[in-house]
């Protein structure tokens, strides 16, 4: 049963951020390539119709979490006070650049929202793989100071950074240099992410280009990607063994290599979805196979004295997680439901419709 | 210790206030645009329509500012409050899970669709997307009160040697008896707001003389759903409510009456006075002897519990806020019902629309129902300290063992300086939406 809402959570979570990842991506895209007016005003539009149902999937996400695994939920969130109120604020501050821009028909103003939006969502990106490097790489857990632990067992506190930025000190900040090449590695994929989904949903006049930055990026994007797992590897070597006891979870990584091959051919693909649909297996391969490593844990410690959260010892009652399995079975096909007549009535490019706006 | 208690909850404090200034309007709000689709649907009248467009425009605007403002809520859960998540996890995770799962996919989804898509699915099912939207939103309202109120009631749940509440029956999180009055009398409050917000936008057209006939509308069905509203919201929800109150909560019904003497033939209802907590006494009282005991139980000489007969740890914290935010409610409650039957009577008489005074007083009154349902909220939440769960889990023990103080206080900064700006983006956003006005573009 834990497996089971594990998984869902997982899904929800991979959801989350194909959906939302785009409107980052766009974001990030808007901030660097962006030139004329019209490009400008119609990649945030692609952004600005949909980022608030998007952003509903992170509340599901949160609501999950927390029912099936509260002392996990309890954990993690106070143990990344600081990370995670930041991202808030950014979601907000965000939300605010996009709503703001088309207020004014005034040139100085649209600019100071642009760069807001674009440098915001470049920012969340950064810190959403800067969070999965932290649950990959694990925490102190117990706040673990000469063998003796300040805290109970499963809280900890992570300050922002440690003075020599490294994953290998005793208790490592949120950001240290392993943290931020899954940082990177997650905002070029949001990136590539983001340029898809603006050629496949606008008429943009630098649709061309970005196949070409599209490209260039998914090279960097591999070397990123095994630079990281040959850091990892040298770390912490027992970080793939749960790929070797366990072959089939081979298939993750496989649907993150399929996704990251499929994008060097974006010049060729015939249809634009299938692009986003090569970058949307780099994000479900990408979370899947980070999960899969640590897997039964959830936030793996990183002294011998406190042992790591696991979906086992974090989660809900047996009678709490099946109850919810009822109503989240039901909850889930009224979902796919209303996503299905979403997508009939709201597919296309955005530029040809009228929005009502 | 202390000043991590008092920096969590004021941070949760300000940022719950913040965010339920938007809510509050979507909830009632999406009742008005139903009714508005609905007689359109019956009338075949394009001005009902035009309405029922123009406000969901505002409720989308606040809709978009629940979400963001929302996150944050959810988020503080874990952040400021991780012994309460992690000991209540199981019982209240439930309830805000399927929030996420019944309420927030349907309002999301379908608001888009009523937004957007009503020449491409006519108009019966355009009248549905509504309906759904309003389905939406109400749901919410009762997965965040039956979270609420298991909290101020506890049921259906085992504690486990560990301190872990689980849960134990997942119906009586539904069947809870504080659950059905507190959701009814939460949802009449968010009709009121609309209701004024409504009424109000449609004074400003008629003071204006500009959309006079959407004007006339606006007035008109806004103080009719404003009276019936706020007289359901004292009558008989509130009433039920306070009853409530007094039998499991008796140390927080004192401290909101202000009652610091037990009168032994039936205690007297305060009307207006100062709580003086040095001296144990109300300054400059004015009261009505033997009121309170009818009300709450029928019997002009019941005694009611005063402040005295509870232990200092049993009463709440902050008892004039308790007690100054319940008369605050409750006043302007009664002037609301006060003022809307005088607009409907003239309304009746059909002279409304040319009394000027009435007008302006409809108009500018839209904040004081937003000022009601807060400090409805304030009640609820300073009635149940000293506890999170009442009786069983103290406030002092439900804060993150890790996050200092001084990490608070900075985020609170943060959160106030942020919300400055979104707050403004809010006004403008509504502002521009309220300057165009109903009548649909010609392009």
């Amino acid at each position: 049963m834990e497996i089971f809402w594990f998984i869902i959570i997982a899904i929800v979570l991979v959801v989350f951020f194909v959906l939302d990842g785009y409107d980052f991506g766009a974001g990030i895209i808007h901030l660097f390539f962006a030139k004329t007016e019209k490009d400008k005003e119609v990649i945030t539009k692609s952004a600005g119709l949909f980022w608030d149902s998007n952003e509903v999937w992170l509340v599901a996400a949160g609501g999950m979490l927390f029912m099936a695994f509260p002392t996990f939920y309890a954990s993690v969130f106070s143990g990344f006070y600081l990370p995670l109120i930041i991202v808030l604020w950014l979601i907000i501050f965000r939300a605010i650049g996009l709503e703001f821009r088309g207020q004014f028909d005034y040139q100085m103003w649209k600019d100071i929202w642009d760069k807001a939006f674009g440098v915001s969502s470049l920012l969340l990106a950064l810190f959403f793989g800067i969070a999965l490097g932290n649950i990959v790489r694990g925490v102190n857990l117990g706040g673990v100071e000469n063998g003796v632990s300040i805290y109970e067992g499963h809280y900890f506190f992570l300050p922002l950074w440690s003075s020599n930025f490294s994953p290998l000190s005793e208790s490592p900040g949120v950001i240290d240099w392993f943290t931020i090449i899954i940082g990177l590695i997650t905002l070029v994929t949001l990136a590539i992410h983001g340029a898809n989904w603006i050629i496949l949903k606008t008429n943009a006049s630098i649709n061309n280009q970005l196949k070409t930055v599209i490209f260039r990026l998914n090279i960097a994007l591999t070397v990123l990607t095994i630079f990281s797992l040959i850091v990892w590897q040298t770390i912490n070597p027992s970080s793939l063994d749960n790929f070797s006891k366990t072959p089939y979870l081979i298939v993750f990584p496989m649907i993150y290599i399929s996704g990251l091959v499929g994008l060097f051919f974006i010049k060729k693909l015939k249809k634009d979805i299938y692009g986003f649909i090569c970058s949307s297996l780099l994000i479900l391969g990408g979370i899947s196979s980070s999960l899969a490593s640590i897997f039964p844990a959830m936030l793996p410690s990183n002294n011998t004295i406190n042992e790591s959260l696991t979906i086992y010892n974090t989660s809900t009652s047996e009678y709490g997680l099946s109850v919810a399995l009822n109503w989240g079975i039901i909850g889930f096909i009224l979902l796919f439901v209303y996503m299905i007549i979403q997508k009939r009535l709201m597919g296309g490019k955005i530029d040809h419709m009228d929005y009502g706006h | 210790m202390e000043d991590m208690i008092f920096y969590d909850r004021l941070q949760f404090a300000f940022t719950i206030t913040f965010h339920y200034i938007f809510p509050q309007l979507t909830m009632g709000l999406s009742l008005i645009i139903v009714y508005f689709k609905g007689k359109y649907l019956i009338k075949k009248v394009e001005k009902y329509n035009d309405i029922a467009k123009f406000l969901m425009k505002i409720f989308a605007v606040n809709f978009t500012m629940g979400v963001i403002t929302g996150i944050p809520m959810e988020f503080q859960f874990g952040t400021n409050w991780a012994k309460f998540s992690e000991l209540t996890g199981s019982i209240i995770g439930q309830t805000l899970a399927m929030e996420g799962m019944f309420s927030f996919f349907l309002e999301s989804s379908f608001l888009a669709l009523f937004i957007f898509g009503e020449k491409l699915m006519g108009q019966k099912l355009h009248f549905l997307t509504g309906f759904l939207v309003f389905l939406g939103s109400w749901g919410s309202g009762w997965f965040i009160l039956a979270t609420n109120a298991w909290m101020q009631h506890p049921v259906g749940y085992e504690i486990l040697d560990n301190g872990k509440f689980v849960l134990e029956n997942f119906s009586a999180l539904f069947t809870n008896p504080w659950l059905l009055p507190a959701f009814l009398h939460n949802q009449f409050a968010s009709v009121v707001t609309s209701s004024f917000v409504v009424a109000s936008i449609g004074a400003f057209y008629i003071l204006r003389n500009k959309n006079l006939e959407y004007g006339k509308l606006l007035l008109k069905t806004g103080i009719v759903f404003g009276l019936i509203s706020s007289i359901l919201l004292a009558f008989p929800t509130g009433d039920w409510n306070a009853k409530n109150v007094a039998k499991y909560q008796p140390a927080s019904f004192a401290a909101m009456e202000g009652i610091f003497e037990t009168e032994e033939a039936g205690a007297e209802i305060v009307l207006i006075g100062q709580p003086n907590m040095v001296e144990k006494k109300l300054d400059n009282k004015i009261a009505v002897p033997n009121v309170l005991s009818f009300l709450t139980y029928q019997k002009w000489d019941k005694q009611i519990p005063g402040m005295d007969k509870f232990e200092k740890e049993e009463l709440p914290d902050n008892i004039p806020a308790l007690y100054y935010s319940y008369h605050i409610m409750v006043g302007l409650g009664t002037i609301f019902i006060g003022v809307m039957a005088l607009a409907v009577f003239f309304l009746w008489r059909r002279k409304l629309f040319n009394m000027k005074p009435l007008l302006w007083i409809i108009m500018f009154l839209v904040p004081f129902p937003y000022i009601a349902n807060i400090t409805g909220w304030y009640v609820a939440e300073l009635g149940r300290q000293p506890y999170l769960v009442y009786g069983l889990l103290k406030t002092s023990e439900g804060i993150s063992p890790t996050v200092s103080s001084g990490n608070t206080l900075f985020t609170l900064l943060g959160f106030v300086a942020i919300y400055l700006l979104l707050g403004l983006l809010f006004l403008i956003l509504v502002g521009k939406t309220i300057h165009q006005g109903p009548k649909p573009e010609t392009h």
